[in-house]
Protein backbone atom coordinates (compact mmCIF):
# COMPACT_ATOMS: atom_id res chain seq x y z
CA UNK A 1 0.00 0.00 0.00
CA UNK A 2 0.89 3.74 -1.03
CA UNK A 3 0.64 6.77 1.26
CA UNK A 4 -3.04 8.02 1.04
CA UNK A 5 -3.19 11.10 -1.15
CA UNK A 6 -6.08 12.47 1.47
CA UNK A 7 -7.55 14.86 -1.20
CA UNK A 8 -11.25 15.05 -0.57
CA UNK A 9 -13.66 14.61 -3.81
CA UNK A 10 -16.14 16.94 -5.32
CA UNK A 11 -19.60 16.72 -3.82
CA UNK A 12 -21.67 14.91 -6.65
CA UNK A 13 -23.89 17.15 -8.90
CA UNK A 14 -27.94 16.38 -9.10
CA UNK A 15 -30.68 17.72 -11.42
CA UNK A 16 -31.32 21.48 -10.33
CA UNK A 17 -35.42 19.69 -11.22
CA UNK A 18 -38.53 21.87 -12.35
CA UNK A 19 -38.22 24.25 -9.04
CA UNK A 20 -34.81 25.79 -9.83
CA UNK A 21 -36.46 29.05 -9.91
CA UNK A 22 -37.76 29.19 -6.38
CA UNK A 23 -33.87 29.53 -5.35
CA UNK A 24 -31.93 31.02 -7.88
CA UNK A 25 -34.99 33.46 -9.68
CA UNK A 26 -38.07 33.55 -6.97
CA UNK A 27 -39.43 36.25 -9.18
CA UNK A 28 -39.92 33.86 -11.84
CA UNK A 29 -41.44 30.88 -9.90
CA UNK A 30 -44.20 33.64 -8.38
CA UNK A 31 -43.01 35.04 -5.48
CA UNK A 32 -41.33 37.96 -4.19
CA UNK A 33 -38.90 37.01 -1.50
CA UNK A 34 -35.62 39.26 -1.52
CA UNK A 35 -34.34 42.71 -2.03
CA UNK A 36 -32.70 41.94 -4.90
CA UNK A 37 -32.77 39.67 -7.62
CA UNK A 38 -29.10 38.06 -8.25
CA UNK A 39 -27.81 38.68 -12.10
CA UNK A 40 -29.95 40.50 -14.17
CA UNK A 41 -28.02 43.40 -14.76
CA UNK A 42 -24.75 41.86 -16.49
CA UNK A 43 -22.81 45.14 -18.08
CA UNK A 44 -24.24 47.71 -15.55
CA UNK A 45 -25.54 51.50 -17.23
CA UNK A 46 -22.11 52.91 -17.34
CA UNK A 47 -19.90 50.01 -19.00
CA UNK A 48 -18.58 51.41 -22.42
CA UNK A 49 -18.75 49.29 -25.37
CA UNK A 50 -21.94 47.89 -28.24
CA UNK A 51 -25.18 47.12 -26.10
CA UNK A 52 -26.16 43.45 -27.39
CA UNK A 53 -29.12 41.38 -26.82
CA UNK A 54 -28.95 37.78 -27.12
CA UNK A 55 -31.48 35.60 -27.96
CA UNK A 56 -32.48 32.08 -28.25
CA UNK A 57 -33.70 28.94 -27.04
CA UNK A 58 -32.25 25.29 -25.99
CA UNK A 59 -33.86 22.85 -27.91
CA UNK A 60 -33.79 18.56 -26.79
CA UNK A 61 -33.65 16.13 -28.49
CA UNK A 62 -36.97 15.72 -29.99
CA UNK A 63 -36.46 19.32 -31.36
CA UNK A 64 -38.65 20.58 -28.88
CA UNK A 65 -37.71 23.76 -26.44
CA UNK A 66 -36.31 23.40 -23.40
CA UNK A 67 -39.03 25.55 -21.32
CA UNK A 68 -38.00 24.78 -17.64
CA UNK A 69 -34.17 25.64 -18.64
CA UNK A 70 -32.02 28.57 -16.11
CA UNK A 71 -28.55 29.45 -17.80
CA UNK A 72 -25.97 31.20 -16.49
CA UNK A 73 -23.35 33.79 -18.14
CA UNK A 74 -20.14 34.96 -17.79
CA UNK A 75 -18.17 37.29 -19.87
CA UNK A 76 -15.37 40.22 -19.82
CA UNK A 77 -16.10 43.65 -20.83
CA UNK A 78 -15.91 44.87 -23.69
CA UNK A 79 -11.74 45.50 -23.49
CA UNK A 80 -11.49 41.58 -22.45
CA UNK A 81 -11.16 42.21 -19.38
CA UNK A 82 -13.05 40.44 -16.05
CA UNK A 83 -14.01 41.64 -12.93
CA UNK A 84 -12.02 38.85 -11.39
CA UNK A 85 -9.15 39.40 -9.34
CA UNK A 86 -6.68 36.91 -11.16
CA UNK A 87 -7.47 38.99 -14.36
CA UNK A 88 -3.89 41.14 -14.35
CA UNK A 89 -5.85 43.89 -15.85
CA UNK A 90 -8.97 43.72 -13.58
CA UNK A 91 -8.10 47.39 -12.28
CA UNK A 92 -9.04 48.59 -15.38
CA UNK A 93 -12.46 46.85 -15.91
CA UNK A 94 -15.21 48.58 -17.08
CA UNK A 95 -17.37 50.17 -13.49
CA UNK A 96 -20.08 48.86 -12.58
CA UNK A 97 -19.26 45.69 -14.73
CA UNK A 98 -20.39 42.47 -13.56
CA UNK A 99 -19.95 39.97 -16.19
CA UNK A 100 -22.12 37.75 -14.56
CA UNK A 101 -25.83 36.95 -15.80
CA UNK A 102 -28.72 34.35 -15.01
CA UNK A 103 -31.10 34.04 -17.75
CA UNK A 104 -34.75 33.06 -17.37
CA UNK A 105 -36.93 31.82 -20.25
CA UNK A 106 -40.73 32.20 -21.08
CA UNK A 107 -42.38 29.67 -19.81
CA UNK A 108 -44.46 29.25 -22.46
CA UNK A 109 -42.31 29.32 -25.35
CA UNK A 110 -38.65 28.48 -23.92
CA UNK A 111 -37.45 31.69 -25.44
CA UNK A 112 -35.12 33.31 -23.36
CA UNK A 113 -32.81 36.86 -24.07
CA UNK A 114 -30.13 38.74 -22.18
CA UNK A 115 -28.68 42.50 -22.75
CA UNK A 116 -25.37 43.24 -22.34
CA UNK A 117 -22.08 44.87 -23.97
CA UNK A 118 -20.14 42.63 -26.70
CA UNK A 119 -16.63 41.23 -24.72
CA UNK A 120 -13.62 41.76 -26.25
CA UNK A 121 -10.93 38.99 -27.15
CA UNK A 122 -9.23 37.63 -23.99
CA UNK A 123 -5.48 36.64 -23.85
CA UNK A 124 -6.11 32.69 -23.92
CA UNK A 125 -3.83 29.97 -22.96
CA UNK A 126 0.05 30.27 -24.47
CA UNK A 127 -0.50 33.77 -25.51
CA UNK A 128 -2.68 32.92 -27.70
CA UNK A 129 -5.91 34.98 -28.24
CA UNK A 130 -9.30 34.16 -27.42
CA UNK A 131 -11.89 35.72 -29.87
CA UNK A 132 -15.25 37.71 -28.52
CA UNK A 133 -17.40 34.72 -26.28
CA UNK A 134 -19.22 34.18 -23.33
CA UNK A 135 -19.43 31.41 -21.10
CA UNK A 136 -22.66 29.87 -20.77
CA UNK A 137 -23.78 27.54 -18.11
CA UNK A 138 -27.04 25.50 -18.28
CA UNK A 139 -28.97 23.76 -15.52
CA UNK A 140 -32.47 22.03 -15.98
CA UNK A 141 -34.83 19.20 -14.80
CA UNK A 142 -33.51 16.16 -16.67
CA UNK A 143 -30.07 17.32 -16.94
CA UNK A 144 -27.64 15.79 -14.41
CA UNK A 145 -24.61 18.32 -14.22
CA UNK A 146 -24.91 21.57 -15.75
CA UNK A 147 -23.40 21.91 -19.11
CA UNK A 148 -20.81 24.30 -20.20
CA UNK A 149 -20.52 25.76 -23.67
CA UNK A 150 -19.20 29.18 -24.97
CA UNK A 151 -20.78 31.44 -27.49
CA UNK A 152 -18.58 33.14 -30.45
CA UNK A 153 -19.94 35.88 -32.78
CA UNK A 154 -20.38 35.21 -36.46
CA UNK A 155 -18.97 38.72 -37.16
CA UNK A 156 -15.79 38.51 -35.67
CA UNK A 157 -12.83 36.96 -36.54
CA UNK A 158 -13.01 33.72 -34.99
CA UNK A 159 -10.15 32.08 -37.61
CA UNK A 160 -7.20 32.05 -34.99
CA UNK A 161 -9.21 31.03 -32.01
CA UNK A 162 -7.37 28.27 -29.73
CA UNK A 163 -11.00 26.96 -28.39
CA UNK A 164 -13.30 26.86 -31.74
CA UNK A 165 -10.05 25.19 -33.65
CA UNK A 166 -9.95 22.12 -31.01
CA UNK A 167 -13.10 21.00 -32.56
CA UNK A 168 -12.32 18.05 -34.72
CA UNK A 169 -15.17 18.49 -37.22
CA UNK A 170 -15.12 21.95 -38.42
CA UNK A 171 -19.06 22.10 -39.43
CA UNK A 172 -19.59 21.33 -35.40
CA UNK A 173 -17.99 25.08 -34.92
CA UNK A 174 -20.98 26.72 -35.69
CA UNK A 175 -22.78 25.14 -33.13
CA UNK A 176 -20.86 27.92 -31.35
CA UNK A 177 -21.60 31.07 -33.56
CA UNK A 178 -24.67 33.44 -32.48
CA UNK A 179 -26.25 34.48 -35.79
CA UNK A 180 -26.68 38.59 -36.11
CA UNK A 181 -30.30 38.84 -37.01
CA UNK A 182 -29.88 42.71 -36.73
CA UNK A 183 -27.97 45.45 -35.71
CA UNK A 184 -27.59 44.67 -31.89
CA UNK A 185 -29.55 41.95 -31.78
CA UNK A 186 -28.11 38.15 -32.33
CA UNK A 187 -29.67 34.69 -31.84
CA UNK A 188 -27.67 31.51 -30.51
CA UNK A 189 -29.70 28.46 -30.03
CA UNK A 190 -28.92 25.48 -27.99
CA UNK A 191 -29.11 21.92 -29.07
CA UNK A 192 -28.76 19.54 -26.07
CA UNK A 193 -29.52 16.44 -28.78
CA UNK A 194 -29.35 15.01 -32.00
CA UNK A 195 -29.35 16.73 -35.63
CA UNK A 196 -26.55 20.17 -35.19
CA UNK A 197 -25.85 18.67 -31.68
CA UNK A 198 -24.18 21.85 -29.54
CA UNK A 199 -20.22 21.48 -28.81
CA UNK A 200 -20.54 21.54 -24.79
CA UNK A 201 -17.28 21.69 -23.22
CA UNK A 202 -15.86 19.63 -20.17
CA UNK A 203 -13.94 22.96 -18.47
CA UNK B 1 3.55 28.84 -6.24
CA UNK B 2 0.57 30.43 -8.04
CA UNK B 3 -2.50 28.75 -8.75
CA UNK B 4 -3.13 27.47 -11.96
CA UNK B 5 -5.83 25.21 -13.70
CA UNK B 6 -8.04 23.29 -11.40
CA UNK B 7 -7.86 19.49 -11.09
CA UNK B 8 -9.57 17.62 -13.92
CA UNK B 9 -13.11 16.95 -12.71
CA UNK B 10 -13.70 13.12 -11.65
CA UNK B 11 -16.50 12.23 -14.38
CA UNK B 12 -16.82 8.38 -12.69
CA UNK B 13 -18.14 9.83 -9.51
CA UNK B 14 -20.42 12.40 -11.54
CA UNK B 15 -23.64 11.49 -12.74
CA UNK B 16 -22.94 10.70 -16.58
CA UNK B 17 -25.79 13.18 -18.60
CA UNK B 18 -27.99 9.81 -19.95
CA UNK B 19 -29.56 7.81 -16.92
CA UNK B 20 -32.68 6.38 -18.54
CA UNK B 21 -34.06 5.61 -15.04
CA UNK B 22 -34.45 9.15 -15.08
CA UNK B 23 -36.94 9.71 -17.64
CA UNK B 24 -36.50 13.35 -18.59
CA UNK B 25 -32.69 12.89 -19.09
CA UNK B 26 -33.24 10.97 -22.14
CA UNK B 27 -34.58 13.65 -24.58
CA UNK B 28 -32.12 16.54 -22.65
CA UNK B 29 -28.42 14.31 -22.84
CA UNK B 30 -26.00 15.23 -25.49
CA UNK B 31 -24.98 11.92 -26.64
CA UNK B 32 -21.28 13.29 -27.97
CA UNK B 33 -18.51 13.35 -26.27
CA UNK B 34 -17.62 16.83 -24.50
CA UNK B 35 -14.53 19.00 -25.40
CA UNK B 36 -12.15 18.88 -22.96
CA UNK B 37 -10.52 22.03 -22.46
CA UNK B 38 -7.51 22.77 -20.31
CA UNK B 39 -8.78 25.66 -18.01
CA UNK B 40 -8.33 29.51 -19.60
CA UNK B 41 -8.76 32.93 -17.96
CA UNK B 42 -12.43 32.26 -18.94
CA UNK B 43 -12.48 29.41 -17.02
CA UNK B 44 -10.47 30.35 -13.99
CA UNK B 45 -12.56 33.40 -13.23
CA UNK B 46 -15.99 33.74 -12.19
CA UNK B 47 -18.59 36.05 -10.49
CA UNK B 48 -17.78 37.38 -7.10
CA UNK B 49 -20.15 38.58 -4.51
CA UNK B 50 -20.86 40.46 -1.89
CA UNK B 51 -22.76 41.73 1.32
CA UNK B 52 -24.67 44.39 -0.77
CA UNK B 53 -26.10 41.74 -3.05
CA UNK B 54 -28.04 39.47 0.24
CA UNK B 55 -29.79 40.76 3.18
CA UNK B 56 -29.00 38.91 6.33
CA UNK B 57 -32.39 37.82 7.10
CA UNK B 58 -31.90 35.63 3.65
CA UNK B 59 -30.49 32.70 5.66
CA UNK B 60 -33.39 32.18 7.94
CA UNK B 61 -36.18 30.31 6.00
CA UNK B 62 -38.47 30.26 9.28
CA UNK B 63 -38.37 34.10 8.99
CA UNK B 64 -37.50 35.11 5.56
CA UNK B 65 -41.30 34.58 4.16
CA UNK B 66 -42.93 34.60 7.40
CA UNK B 67 -46.66 36.66 7.11
CA UNK B 68 -48.53 35.86 10.43
CA UNK B 69 -46.19 33.23 11.96
CA UNK B 70 -43.37 30.95 11.52
CA UNK B 71 -44.30 27.92 9.08
CA UNK B 72 -45.36 24.33 10.03
CA UNK B 73 -42.68 21.80 10.17
CA UNK B 74 -40.00 20.26 11.98
CA UNK B 75 -36.93 23.10 13.06
CA UNK B 76 -33.43 22.88 11.70
CA UNK B 77 -30.21 24.03 11.31
CA UNK B 78 -28.39 23.27 8.32
CA UNK B 79 -24.83 24.14 8.48
CA UNK B 80 -21.37 23.25 7.30
CA UNK B 81 -18.06 24.13 5.39
CA UNK B 82 -17.93 24.87 1.37
CA UNK B 83 -14.37 23.24 0.92
CA UNK B 84 -12.30 22.52 -2.28
CA UNK B 85 -10.72 19.36 -2.92
CA UNK B 86 -7.45 20.22 -1.02
CA UNK B 87 -9.36 20.56 2.12
CA UNK B 88 -9.23 24.48 2.08
CA UNK B 89 -12.37 26.52 3.44
CA UNK B 90 -13.68 28.68 0.13
CA UNK B 91 -14.56 32.61 1.73
CA UNK B 92 -16.90 34.46 0.53
CA UNK B 93 -18.80 32.27 -1.93
CA UNK B 94 -22.72 32.28 -2.48
CA UNK B 95 -24.25 29.52 -1.06
CA UNK B 96 -28.36 29.73 -2.31
CA UNK B 97 -30.89 26.85 -1.23
CA UNK B 98 -34.35 25.90 -2.13
CA UNK B 99 -36.61 23.05 -0.91
CA UNK B 100 -40.43 22.28 -0.87
CA UNK B 101 -42.12 22.48 2.53
CA UNK B 102 -43.21 20.77 5.54
CA UNK B 103 -45.59 19.10 3.28
CA UNK B 104 -43.82 18.62 0.15
CA UNK B 105 -44.91 21.18 -1.83
CA UNK B 106 -43.10 23.92 -3.71
CA UNK B 107 -43.95 27.08 -3.71
CA UNK B 108 -43.95 27.74 -7.42
CA UNK B 109 -46.71 28.19 -10.29
CA UNK B 110 -45.14 24.84 -12.21
CA UNK B 111 -46.35 22.58 -8.42
CA UNK B 112 -49.52 20.89 -8.60
CA UNK B 113 -49.03 18.77 -5.92
CA UNK B 114 -52.56 18.15 -3.47
CA UNK B 115 -50.36 19.17 -0.14
CA UNK B 116 -50.76 22.53 0.74
CA UNK B 117 -48.79 25.79 0.05
CA UNK B 118 -47.47 27.14 3.82
CA UNK B 119 -48.62 30.73 3.74
CA UNK B 120 -45.35 31.43 6.10
CA UNK B 121 -43.19 29.69 3.78
CA UNK B 122 -41.22 30.83 0.77
CA UNK B 123 -38.50 28.16 0.53
CA UNK B 124 -35.49 29.69 -0.72
CA UNK B 125 -32.63 31.20 1.06
CA UNK B 126 -29.19 32.36 0.18
CA UNK B 127 -25.74 33.35 2.39
CA UNK B 128 -22.20 34.34 2.25
CA UNK B 129 -19.49 31.85 3.11
CA UNK B 130 -17.53 33.55 6.20
CA UNK B 131 -13.79 33.82 5.83
CA UNK B 132 -13.08 29.88 7.06
CA UNK B 133 -15.92 28.99 4.09
CA UNK B 134 -18.31 28.43 6.84
CA UNK B 135 -21.86 29.06 6.04
CA UNK B 136 -25.52 28.04 8.10
CA UNK B 137 -29.28 28.31 6.95
CA UNK B 138 -32.19 28.00 9.57
CA UNK B 139 -35.26 26.20 7.66
CA UNK B 140 -37.71 23.24 8.45
CA UNK B 141 -37.15 19.81 7.15
CA UNK B 142 -39.08 19.61 3.59
CA UNK B 143 -41.55 16.58 3.29
CA UNK B 144 -41.40 14.00 0.52
CA UNK B 145 -43.27 14.31 -2.52
CA UNK B 146 -44.03 12.19 -5.33
CA UNK B 147 -43.28 13.24 -9.07
CA UNK B 148 -43.72 11.40 -12.68
CA UNK B 149 -41.48 9.26 -13.42
CA UNK B 150 -42.50 5.99 -12.96
CA UNK B 151 -45.92 6.04 -11.85
CA UNK B 152 -45.07 5.72 -7.88
CA UNK B 153 -41.76 7.55 -7.49
CA UNK B 154 -41.02 9.92 -4.58
CA UNK B 155 -38.22 12.17 -3.86
CA UNK B 156 -36.36 11.68 -0.52
CA UNK B 157 -36.53 14.76 1.89
CA UNK B 158 -33.94 17.25 -0.25
CA UNK B 159 -32.65 20.35 0.33
CA UNK B 160 -31.22 22.23 -3.25
CA UNK B 161 -28.17 23.65 -3.07
CA UNK B 162 -26.28 25.73 -5.95
CA UNK B 163 -22.67 27.25 -4.94
CA UNK B 164 -20.34 29.35 -6.71
CA UNK B 165 -16.53 29.13 -5.87
CA UNK B 166 -14.21 31.01 -7.21
CA UNK B 167 -14.23 30.83 -11.08
CA UNK B 168 -16.94 29.60 -13.32
CA UNK B 169 -15.30 26.01 -13.64
CA UNK B 170 -16.32 25.37 -10.10
CA UNK B 171 -20.35 25.98 -10.74
CA UNK B 172 -22.20 23.21 -8.78
CA UNK B 173 -26.05 22.20 -8.05
CA UNK B 174 -26.80 19.60 -6.06
CA UNK B 175 -29.03 18.41 -3.45
CA UNK B 176 -28.55 17.60 0.21
CA UNK B 177 -30.21 14.37 1.51
CA UNK B 178 -31.04 13.53 5.60
CA UNK B 179 -29.69 10.65 7.08
CA UNK B 180 -32.05 7.52 7.63
CA UNK B 181 -34.29 8.36 4.97
CA UNK B 182 -35.40 4.90 3.32
CA UNK B 183 -36.29 7.09 0.27
CA UNK B 184 -33.18 7.67 -0.79
CA UNK B 185 -32.44 4.21 -2.08
CA UNK B 186 -35.30 4.15 -3.91
CA UNK B 187 -35.18 7.19 -5.83
CA UNK B 188 -33.82 7.12 -9.43
CA UNK B 189 -32.09 10.90 -9.47
CA UNK B 190 -30.44 9.80 -6.85
CA UNK B 191 -29.12 6.84 -8.71
CA UNK B 192 -27.68 8.61 -11.24
CA UNK B 193 -24.60 9.12 -9.36
CA UNK B 194 -22.30 5.73 -10.10
CA UNK B 195 -20.41 5.62 -6.59
CA UNK B 196 -21.82 4.91 -3.80
CA UNK B 197 -19.19 7.21 -1.90
CA UNK B 198 -20.34 9.96 -3.35
CA UNK B 199 -24.09 9.49 -2.75
CA UNK B 200 -22.61 9.31 0.52
CA UNK B 201 -21.09 12.13 0.61
CA UNK B 202 -24.94 14.05 -0.17
CA UNK B 203 -26.73 12.43 2.96
CA UNK B 204 -26.21 15.19 5.62
CA UNK B 205 -25.89 13.50 9.26
CA UNK B 206 -28.06 14.75 11.61
CA UNK B 207 -25.50 16.84 14.51
CA UNK B 208 -27.36 17.50 17.39
CA UNK B 209 -24.12 19.00 19.05
CA UNK B 210 -25.30 21.83 16.99
CA UNK B 211 -28.58 21.46 17.84
CA UNK B 212 -30.26 24.22 19.90
CA UNK B 213 -32.19 22.79 23.12
CA UNK B 214 -35.88 23.39 23.26
CA UNK B 215 -36.07 24.85 19.74
CA UNK B 216 -34.15 23.30 16.58
CA UNK B 217 -32.30 20.20 15.69
CA UNK B 218 -29.34 20.27 13.05
CA UNK B 219 -27.83 18.65 9.82
CA UNK B 220 -24.53 19.32 9.11
CA UNK B 221 -23.56 19.47 5.38
CA UNK B 222 -19.94 19.93 4.13
CA UNK B 223 -19.78 20.57 0.34
CA UNK B 224 -16.60 19.95 -2.23
CA UNK B 225 -15.72 22.04 -5.01
CA UNK B 226 -12.97 21.67 -7.40
CA UNK B 227 -9.41 21.76 -5.86
CA UNK B 228 -6.86 23.23 -8.13
CA UNK B 229 -3.05 22.77 -9.00
CA UNK B 230 -0.36 25.50 -7.66
CA UNK B 231 2.16 26.36 -10.62
CA UNK B 232 5.63 24.66 -9.09
CA UNK B 233 7.11 25.16 -12.40
CA UNK B 234 6.47 28.26 -15.01
CA UNK B 235 4.70 26.21 -17.99
CA UNK B 236 4.03 28.65 -20.28
CA UNK B 237 0.28 30.02 -18.41
CA UNK B 238 1.07 33.41 -20.19
CA UNK B 239 -2.79 35.47 -19.43
CA UNK B 240 -3.78 33.24 -16.90
FE1 LIG C 1 -36.82 19.06 -5.32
Amino acid sequence: MAQPLNYLNESASQTAGPYVHIGLAPGAAGFDIYRTQLGEDIAGPDAPGERIRVEGVVMDGTGAPVKDVLLEVWQADAAGIYPHAEDPRVADCAPGFRGWGRVITDFDTGLWAFDTVKPGPVMGRNGQMMAPHVSFWLVARGINIGLSTRMYFEDEDNSADPVLNLVEQAPRRETLLARKVSPGLYRFDIRLQGDGETVFLDI
Amino acid sequence: MKPAEFYQRDRTSQPPALTPDYKTSVARSPRLAMLSLQGSMSEVTGPTFGHSDIDAIDNDLIRNYAKTGDPVGERIIVHGRVLDENGRGIPNTLVEIWQANAGGRYRHKKDTYLAPIDPNFGGCGRTLTDDQGYYYFRTVKPGAYPWRNWVNNWRPAHIHVSVFGTSFSQRLITQMYFEGDPLIAKCPIVATIPDPRAIDQLIAPLDLNAAIPLDCLAYKFDIILRGRRSTLFENRLEGN
